[in-house]
């Protein structure tokens, strides 16, 4: 058996940023992925990295950056999350312009940034609109950059960095509570693998997949949540999914595909069919005050932005998906149920293409539609998970089982209740570096290796052999039912009896599962593949639909139409998945209070929507 | 709307199959990744491909479609030929996994062989200033979503597995232009020479710009013209300036 001593789950941007960082504290790191080295999700983002530089408006600073954070989330976030992400982004950026990234520029040559949904200032480092292939790029040629001076020491390129290209681990394995390795199988051959490690970080993304209609890639589903539960550890806040408002809604078969934020971050507007700019009806309380009420002065504001206030097309993800939701429902939608996206009147044609390559070409060859001279169609899609593996802020440790890390999306907390846009890829490599170091710390820091356990590497294979017994259903109609659950009865807005619903579908597709049949050999077999990948699939989305049918209230990505407001008491709660023998509970936990000098970063008039008065008291008691 | 095409998939293992039949139900707007997804579910659950955004983003969908390197992500059925059967096959440059899938490991090799970028000394992280001018050429170069459908295309590739050892492709030469480009890039302090190791060491010269290259990218990159021509541009004007010859004689560094 093969053995490292940093086992990396995933190679999108937390991953890679991982194994880099564990390889350069001088250790052996394996960084196993399910496809091919550089397709990992992180492809996709598109807009930028959000990063307090302030290249375009000096008035940016890590503050700011923090507050914009915590109002997105609103406050649902772990504050030390969000103060590490807002100090270390920039230099995370930075560094990736010495490993050969080029971004776009300002005119006096420093990295150009942009304007996003909720950042105060121009805020987003990015390359045109596919910000998330530079990120994987310049990341992927970093290892290989290390790989190259491995094979100059030692003659061997994977000396101490290997990438495992097309392989899917199943089961991390354990010796008593702490992390022993990695179980899996090799989808060329349809072997099993497995590595014994100290430590395991999951670095796998998202859950999009057991949706219907999402901009997630083929890798998102749920594996690292799954692998976490089934570890031991907890899975933090799973009910607060990212409706992303802006998904492509026409032709069906690319409905969900991301129209990326930076259009409205670039002038592009919304509009009903009634030829409405909507979004200035739907302000809510907590933003009034920041946004501007009129379209003069919302045009104003990208010229001068210090003396107006930012267009409400600029809100955060979870306020602007909600108001498209209603305009559809109220009768107010396009031909395909969406509504508007217009840049065409807001620039110039060449101006469109230079900052929007991507969304020109993709809506010209999938849609025929030309975004240069007429309006986008668009509507919600399910983009992001801000719930995951409750993890240490610091350490990105999971305080559950010992040598096991998480990082990125697969990560809880750092977004609370919705994530802005630009966090996710300035958060992968945040926190993607500190899983890497303090699972190298952890691991070299061991006196005594764990030792894998025969009996554990047997029952992981039995369990993925099992599809090919005989008799059972085919994996792919299950998938279907399974989005189409989640889709009609955990999405955008939820009830209690629908989800109560769902939890009951869940558990007959739990059933059915685990009797499903593939047909075919064990060689790169994506029947077999997908039979495997739906155990996580269930069991992230049972998390989703019970902890929402517990949180009676709405909050960033969890509306609740029967509990419509926001409640101040649930912001001092966090819900805790775990599994045991009887499936997935969910406990309350408390949310740690924020510090104090991050606190007074506010001004007590906001922060009295946000905390009760109780908390406010202690607070001035201090 | 919907109705029935007829494809021919390629279906076997390691070079040894044949071609299946299927008819299967197309609805407006479809890709042919869509048709296979529904063969998938339908008809041949084990049907192997890879594929991962399903918005041409990633560069693994990549096979041939009625004989020309495509992205099955990309190529909408309603741009293909009526009435005719869609012919799927693997990337035929590469060795055969298994049906649409092949063995890609080349690219990977190609890609350690090219040495990486070489941060400038004297700059620390944040302190690089570059021009947007300066940076659009090699930005264009960075679009590449390796999907390896110019590495599939090129006949000195395609038609001569013997050059595989010795010829880097399209694609990596690219990548050698990009950094040759790359306006802080600090291999000749380095002692790199990056011109004449496209020419020496990833074999430049086998390229004859033809431009079937350009012709099948899927992000428009100019490969031949923005990339491949004006390297070898700078591979002779290295070659037979002989300010520079006579630098490289008495041990001047030539300035790029």
């Amino acid at each position: 058996m093969d053995s490292y001593d940093v086992v990396v789950v995933g190679a999108g941007g937390a991953g890679l940023r991982a194994a880099i960082e564990a390889r350069e504290q001088g250790l052996r790191v394996a960084v196993i992925c399910k496809s091919l080295f550089g397709k990992a999700h992180t492809v996709m983002a598109e807009g930028g990295i959000a990063a307090a530089m302030g290249n375009v408006n000096s008035g940016d600073s890590w503050q700011v950056h923090f507050r914009d954070t915590m109002r997105g989330g609103k406050f649902l976030n772990h504050w030390r999350m969000a103060e590490l992400h807002a100090t270390e982004a920039p230099e995370r950026v930075w560094e990736l312009e010495t490993w050969g990234a080029l971004f776009d520029r300002t005119t006096d040559g420093r990295i150009s940034q942009r304007n996003f949904g909720g950042h105060e200032y121009p805020r987003l480092a990015h390359v045109g609109d596919r910000t998330g292939l530079e990120l994987i790029r310049t990341l992927q040629q970093k290892v290989v950059s290390l790989q190259q001076q491995d094979f100059k020491e030692s003659g061997d390129y994977e000396a101490r960095l290997k990438v495992f290209q097309e392989y899917t681990v199943t089961r991390v394995l354990k010796e008593g509570d702490r992390v022993a390795g990695v179980f899996g199988y090799v989808r060329e051959s349809g072997q099993f693998f497995s590595i014994a490690a100290p430590a395991v970080v999951l670095a796998t993304g998202g859950i999009g997949k057991s949706f219907k209609v999402t901009s997630n890639s083929w890798e998102y589903t749920g594996d690292g949540h799954a692998l976490a539960l089934l570890a031991g550890a907890s899975l933090l806040n799973m009910e607060f999914v990212q409706f992303h408002p802006t998904g492509m809604v026409w032709p069906p078969s690319v409905k969900g595909i991301l129209v990326t934020e930076s259009v409205r971050g670039d002038g592009g507007v919304l509009r009903n069919s009634e030829g409405r700019r909507f979004m200035f009806d739907y302000v809510p309380e907590v933003f009034k005050g920041q946004y501007a009420q009129t379209e003069e002065e919302a045009d104003r504001w990208y010229a001068d932005p210090d003396h107006n206030r930012r267009p409400p097309e600029l809100l955060p993800r979870d306020e602007v998906a909600r108001a498209i939701n209603s305009e559809v429902k109220a009768g107010r939608g396009t031909a395909h149920g969406g509504v508007q996206l217009d840049v065409s009147s807001r620039l110039p044609a060449e101006e469109i293409i230079r900052r929007l390559p991507s969304m020109y070409h993709q809506f010209k060859e999938l849609a025929d539609v030309d975004i240069t001279r007429e309006p986008m169609e668009v509507g919600p899609t399910c983009h992001y998970v801000m719930g995951g593996v409750e993890v240490d802020p610091d350490t990105a440790a999971s305080p559950a089982v010992a040598g096991l890390y998480a990082a990125g999306e697969v990560a809880g907390g750092m977004h609370g209740s919705n994530r802005l846009g630009g966090n996710s890829l300035s958060d992968l490599l945040v926190f993607g570096r500190r899983a890497g170091l303090h699972a190298a710390r952890y691991a070299a820091g061991l006196t005594t290796r764990p030792v894998v356990d025969q009996a554990q590497l047997d029952a992981a294979a039995a369990e993925a052999l099992a599809p090919f017994a005989e008799g059972g259903e085919n994996p792919y109609t299950l998938h279907q039912e399974l989005q189409q659950t989640m889709n009609d009865l955990v999405g955008i807005i939820r009830r209690a009896g629908e989800m109560k619903q769902a939890l009951d579908r869940l558990a007959v597709l739990r059933r059915r599962a685990a009797r499903v049949t593939v047909e075919g050999h064990r060689q790169f077999n994506p029947g077999w593949h997908l039979a495997l990948d739906l155990r996580n699939m269930l069991l992230a989305s049972e998390c989703v639909a019970r902890a929402g049918l517990l949180r009676r209230e709405s909050r960033g990505g969890h509306t609740r139409e029967d509990w419509p407001g926001m409640d101040r008491d649930w912001r001092r709660v966090n819900l805790v998945c775990t599994l045991d023998e009887d499936g997935i509970a969910v406990q309350r936990q408390a949310n740690p209070p924020v510090r104090s000098d991050l606190l007074a970063l506010f001004e007590r008039e906001e922060l009295a929507k946000y905390f009760t008065p109780e908390e406010l008291a202690d607070e001035q008691g201090r | 709307m919907s109705k029935d095409v007829e494809f021919r998939i390629w279906r076997g293992e390691g070079g040894q199959g044949g071609f299946a039949n299927y008819r299967v139900e197309v609805n407006e707007g479809e890709v042919v990744l869509d048709l296979v997804h529904r063969l998938q579910a339908t008809q041949a659950p084990d049907l192997a491909v890879r594929w991962n955004c399903k918005a041409g983003k990633c560069g693994s969908c990549s096979a041939e479609i009625n004989g020309r390197p495509r992205l099955l992500c990309m190529t909408r059925m309603s741009t293909l030929p009526a009435g005719q059967p869609v012919v799927l096959t693997p990337l035929r440059a590469f060795p055969s996994i298994r049906d649409l899938v092949t063995d890609v490991s080349f690219n990977y090799a190609k890609a350690r062989e090219v040495p990486s970028f070489v941060p400038p000394a004297e700059l620390k992280p944040g302190e690089y200033r570059m021009r947007q001018e300066d940076v659009n050429r090699s930005q264009e170069f960075r679009k590449c979503i390796e999907c390896f459908l110019c590495q599939d295309t090129c006949h000195a590739v395609r038609d001569h597995e013997e050059n595989k050892a010795a010829f880097a492709g399209p694609r990596f030469l690219m990548r050698v232009a990009e950094l040759d480009m790359h306006p802080l890039d600090a291999a000749a302090e380095a002692g790199l020479d990056r011109r004449a190791d496209a020419q020496d060491v990833h074999g430049l010269g086998y390229c004859n710009i033809t431009k079937c290259c350009t012709e099948v990218c899927p992000e428009h990159i100019r490969i031949t013209d923005n990339a491949l021509i004006p390297l070898k541009e700078r591979v002779a004007d290295r070659k037979y300036d002989p300010l520079v010859w006579l630098g490289s004689k008495i041990g001047l560094r030539p300035k790029s």
